[in-house]
């Protein structure tokens, strides 16, 4: 299994005192397979995300990549998992914004190792990006943007991807070519896809879907 | 009140971001306290001096007195009147009261007293003009006025055809002046003159001093109307560091408010749309700037005034020691200065505040945050910098080829600074992308490439920290080359072991003989100078022997292969720097000397340093000397003796002739004292350059720590891409160390730059000499480590702050509307 989520608890200190956002979350998701999770704006999916992607500790449970358990990692061990598994799509500003999208687009894949100059070129492609390789980031447009962050992950070739709906900023026609995009490149990978999403339409075009409530997952 | 609710919640922003509101207050502080700082200096040191010209009579212009200190009598001073002497009588004494206080009374002649007395009558003639007798009446007939220094405004004298007593602030205290017949009275010493004053224009034929008064010896001026030209030069010295330090203090300003205001679009935006009108935001915008100029203006005072006080009593050794000049040392607090400071904090915080402000008011009512676009180095900018630039550097050129004068010499030193600052980003922005284009790795490709983003936030506290590090290295390398320079040559011109005064001509012969039979004494050199003009400028002439002392030691800056024995066949004349300067004068040009009946003519065999001296001065062969002017007073001898057996010998002379304290004189005191004055002057320095190299490590500080608010989004997408917080962290602080040192290896050149202007530009124009540069790797070296560190210090807070960074605070860069 690539990822198994067992009793995740995640909860924040604020003013009015304890908010816990997870109660014990359970999943799976296998290679090549993908998932969507859905649920009411301020349920916790971004959360559940975050932690998944050790970015974030989580204060109960567990969460497995691969056989291996996030609990307990040290700060190095992590940032080197999502150098090496896990590839992120946010829902914006995910692009380093002093590099050129040619270098946005290679980054991750160089840091990890494994730089596939005609698989980044095949994905610039696609992604109809190659008339922006020499921009910078705030020269293009949300959907621009996303799709750079897109091939970013998909360069890198993770085992794991995770986003957090990548098309949330974008409107309904290029929501659909980005994300129609983003599925047919993931399917060639073969990685693990968990995305979240407030669209049913997008939720329906996964293999499975997710609703996240009151901190648990159905 | 609408005004006062807008004002809240522009402040509001400062409640929320403390640290930046503290980084504009002690950035408007220290500016404005530097700068208050050298004005107080510079103020308390003039009025020091406009003290010392008052006081002195004696001091301002040349005198005569009798060679044995007594009296001089009224028939010698009316033979002078008759020779064409233009002079005036001075009667000056110190007299016990009946309440014990000690005072000083200073009797003048109002009538033959010479023009440059002008400060010392004018509290006189101002008075008298007031009852309308349209002169000197209240001073000349009896009752005679008498004016005293403020503290004296008590004293009960019981003195007949005393007139009014006014109170003058130009007399120093306790000091009484009045007309010289009423002194006389209350001095009791009727009929009798101290000093004659030499009116500074004197007829051409006058009859020879020898002729007429032989006893009666000239003595120059002590503080002369030249030190205000030298001492000017301080100032303008002290007031250019002063400058320096308030625009480097600026431009921390200018960054934290630009910071504040981007911060704010948001705010502005929210408020403008809630119905505020731009007019009401513009001017509660205006109104917490000034409240925030106010408060920084008010702690900047405070602070000036302890700076200066600090530096005060070094600066006023300094005076005294480089110029003689008196300068009390300590510090009044004056009214102007709160008012001088305010203003100035003030307009620089508005002057800061200007192009914010502007880009505010112009902002459309919904143009949407735009972070990082500010940071965005435009091409268009990049034009207008160097254009700038260039202009600068053109003008300096222009200035350096064609121009003259002191303020031109500043000018030019201004231009090649502002040149070399606005060339600074580019040049950096330059080598940084050559990095990038030579960086394999990611992370370092990301590094560099994020650095050049980086450098328009930070360009500003860049410029500041090289113009600091700049003046830091130009006037160290010019004081330190000062030092040397002048060290070197008081070897060469204190050559000799012992200087001896004789008290008169009687005495003097007596030494020379007793001298000349000494076992001890190899040779016995004569100092022996007359006031004449020089090529047409006032100065002095000396006699020299021909002696191997001045054969190897007399610092030449040029000379003919046979100079010295020219000079010794009375063929050659030798010749000051500064009167070469000034002539145009060069190795074999013929010079004249006046003589009081003809002129003579010789030629330039060699041109020597003279650094200190502002007159003109010339060297001849002695027996030239005397047969020129047979009358020239011959009571100055340098002694040449083993200098094992100096001290030895000047015990005897001392035990044998009672000469001591400033009459015998031993070479390695007065090199002792030069040398002070230089550590004193080197305390200063280094003072200003501390302070201003710690303003500029602070400006590096506000504009990192204000920049790593808008950091995390360029941070946030390596960190999720698998990068510790602490590796980034490393990296930030890696690149504030960078940036400095990049910083520094431009300052070198263009401190190098400053230090020639300063020595071969400023100074030839402030002095009229000019000195060879040396370097010092070392204090570079040490200049460079202080710096690091300091960057370093400066850079490790908000790296560790972003270490300590929460995740959740990093992932909220995704999740948030920015
Ligand atoms: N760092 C934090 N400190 C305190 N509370 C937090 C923090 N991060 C998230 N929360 C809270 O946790 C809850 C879940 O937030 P999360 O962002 O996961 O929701 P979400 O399901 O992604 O919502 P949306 O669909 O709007 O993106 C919210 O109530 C939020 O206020
Ligand atoms: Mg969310």
């Amino acid at each position: 299994m690539l990822l198994q989520v067992t009793d995740l608890k995640k909860s924040f200190a604020t003013e009015e005192g304890r908010l816990d956002v997870l109660r014990g979350v359970d999943l799976e998701l296998a290679a090549g397979e993908r998932l969507a999770l859905t649920g009411e704006s301020g349920c916790g999916k971004s959360t559940l995300l975050y932690l998944v992607g050790a970015l974030e500790e989580f204060d109960g449970g567990d969460i497995r990549i691969e056989h291996q358990s996030l609990a307990g990692l040290s700060d190095r061990e992590r940032a080197a998992l999502r150098r090496d598994s896990i590839g992120i799509i946010f829902q914006q500003f995910n692009l380093i914004p002093s590099l050129t999208v040619a270098n946005n687009l290679s980054f991750h894949a160089r840091l990890a190792g494994r730089e596939d100059v005609a698989w980044n070129e095949q994905l610039a492609q696609r992604l109809g990006l190659t008339e922006f390789l020499k921009a910078y980031p705030e020269q293009l447009s949300g959907g621009q943007q996303q799709r750079v962050a897109i091939g970013r992950t998909l360069a890198a070739r993770p085992k794991l991807i995770l986003a957090d709906e990548p098309t949330g900023n974008l409107d309904e026609k290029t929501s659909e070519d980005v994300l129609n995009l983003m599925l047919e490149l993931v399917a060639e990978t073969g990685a693990g896809l968990l995305m979240v999403t407030h669209s049913p339409r997008m939720a329906d075009r996964m293999d499975r879907q997710l609703v996240l409530t009151a901190g648990q997952v159905s | 009140m609408r005004l006062a609710s807008v004002l809240r919640v522009l402040w509001s922003h400062w409640t929320y971001r403390p640290l930046q509101f503290f980084a504009l207050l002690i950035g408007l502080s220290l500016a404005t306290g530097l700068w208050t700082g050298v004005q107080a200096i510079n103020t308390e040191a003039r009025s020091s001096y406009a003290e010392a010209s008052s006081t002195i009579i004696s001091n301002a212009l040349d005198y005569l007195e009798r060679k044995d200190g007594t009296p001089i009598k009224p028939e010698t001073y009316l033979a002078l009147q008759k020779s064409g002497w233009r002079t005036s009588p001075l009667l000056e004494g110190q007299v016990q009261f009946g309440d014990g206080r000690s005072v000083r009374v200073v009797g003048i002649d109002p009538i033959t007293m010479p023009r440059e007395m002008a400060a010392l009558t004018q509290p006189v003639q101002g008075e008298a003009d007031q009852d309308g007798s349209g002169g000197l009446v209240g001073f000349l007939v009896p009752p005679f006025t008498v004016f005293v220094s403020p503290g004296l405004a008590d004293l009960k004298l019981n003195v007949a055809n005393i007139g009014d007593v006014v109170v003058s602030e130009n007399l120093p205290e306790g000091t009484l002046l009045t007309d010289i017949s009423l002194a006389a009275q209350i001095l009791n010493k009727p009929g009798e003159i101290s000093r004659l004053v030499l009116a500074a224009d004197q007829k051409r034929t006058r009859v020879n001093l020898s002729e007429v008064a032989p006893q009666l010896q000239r003595i120059a001026n002590t503080s002369g109307a030249d030190m205000a030209r030298l001492t000017d030069s301080f100032h303008l010295n002290l007031t250019a560091f002063g400058l320096l330090a308030f625009a480097v203090g600026l431009f921390i300003v200018q960054g934290t408010i630009n910071l504040a205001f981007e911060q704010r679009r948001a705010m502005c935006r929210t408020l403008r749309v809630t119905g505020t009108s731009m007019t009401v935001l513009t001017i509660a915008l205006l109104l917490e700037l000034l409240l925030i100029a106010l408060v920084a203006g008010t702690i900047g005072v405070l602070l000036g005034y302890f700076i200066a006080a600090l530096l005060l009593p070094d600066v006023a050794a300094t005076l005294r020691g480089l110029y003689g000049a008196r300068v009390s040392g300590e510090l009044d607090f004056h009214v102007g200065w709160w008012l001088s400071g305010l203003a100035i904090a003030v307009a620089g915080t508005f002057l800061a505040a200007f192009w914010s402000l502007t880009k505010l008011i112009r902002m459309p009512i919904l143009a949407a945050s735009r972070p990082r676009a500010w940071a965005r180095m435009s091409a268009r900018s990049t034009l207008a910098r160097l254009a700038a630039s260039g202009i600068c550097f053109a003008l300096a050129l222009v200035l350096y080829g064609w121009g003259s004068g002191l303020v031109v010499a500043f000018t030019i030193v201004g231009a090649v600074l502002i040149g070399a600052a606005l060339l600074l980003p580019d040049a950096m922005a330059l080598i940084i992308s050559l990095f990038e284009k030579l960086a394999v790795r990611p992370v370092s490709q990301w590094f560099w490439a994020d650095t050049r983003q980086q450098l328009p936030g930070l360009s500003l506290a860049l410029m500041a920290l090289m113009l600091a590090l700049a003046a830091n290295i130009g006037v160290s390398t010019m004081v330190g080359s000062f030092r040397l320079t002048f060290e070197g040559w008081l070897d060469q011109r204190l050559a000799s072991e012992l200087y001896v005064r004789a008290a008169d001509e009687q005495q003097a012969q007596q030494l020379r003989t007793w001298l000349a039979a000494h076992p001890d004494v190899d040779a016995v050199l004569p100092i022996w100078s007359v006031e004449t003009r020089i090529d047409g400028e006032p100065g002095q002439v000396f006699g020299v022997a021909d002696h191997r002392t001045y054969r190897d030691q007399w610092p030449m800056l040029d000379r003919s292969a046979t100079a010295w024995s020219d000079v010794a066949a009375g063929k050659a004349i030798l010749i000051n720097e500064q009167l070469a300067r000034r002539k145009g004068l060069r190795v074999g040009d013929p010079v004249t000397i006046d003589e009081a009946s003809r002129q003579y003519k010789l030629p330039v065999g060699g041109i020597y340093s003279d650094y200190g001296n502002p007159h003109a001065q010339a060297m001849i062969h002695v027996d030239l000397l005397t047969q020129l002017y047979p009358e020239v007073p011959r009571r100055r001898h340098a002694i040449r003796v083993d200098p094992s057996k100096a001290a030895d010998l000047s015990r005897q002379i001392s035990a044998e002739f009672g000469l001591g304290g400033r009459s015998l004189v031993d070479q390695a005191l007065i090199k002792q004292r030069s040398v002070e004055v230089f550590e004193r002057t080197f305390t200063v320095t280094q003072a200003l350059n501390v302070l201003t190299l710690s303003v500029a490590g602070f400006a590096i500080f506000t504009s990192l720590l204000t920049q790593s608010a808008m950091r995390l989004p360029q941070l946030a997408p390596v960190w999720a891409l698998g990068l510790t917080r602490r590796e980034l962290a490393g990296l930030e602080l890696l690149r504030g160390i960078l940036l400095a040192g990049l910083t520094m290896i431009m300052a070198l050149p263009l401190g190098l730059m400053l230090a020639w202007l300063l020595l071969a530009v400023v100074n030839v124009e402030a002095f009229g000499w000019r000195l060879p540069m040396f370097v010092f790797a070392r204090d570079w070296l040490m200049l460079g480590v202080y710096g690091l560190i300091a960057t370093a210090l400066a850079a490790a807070i908000p790296a560790r702050r972003f270490s300590k960074t929460e995740p959740a605070e990093l992932v909220k860069v995704f999740a948030h509307e920015r």
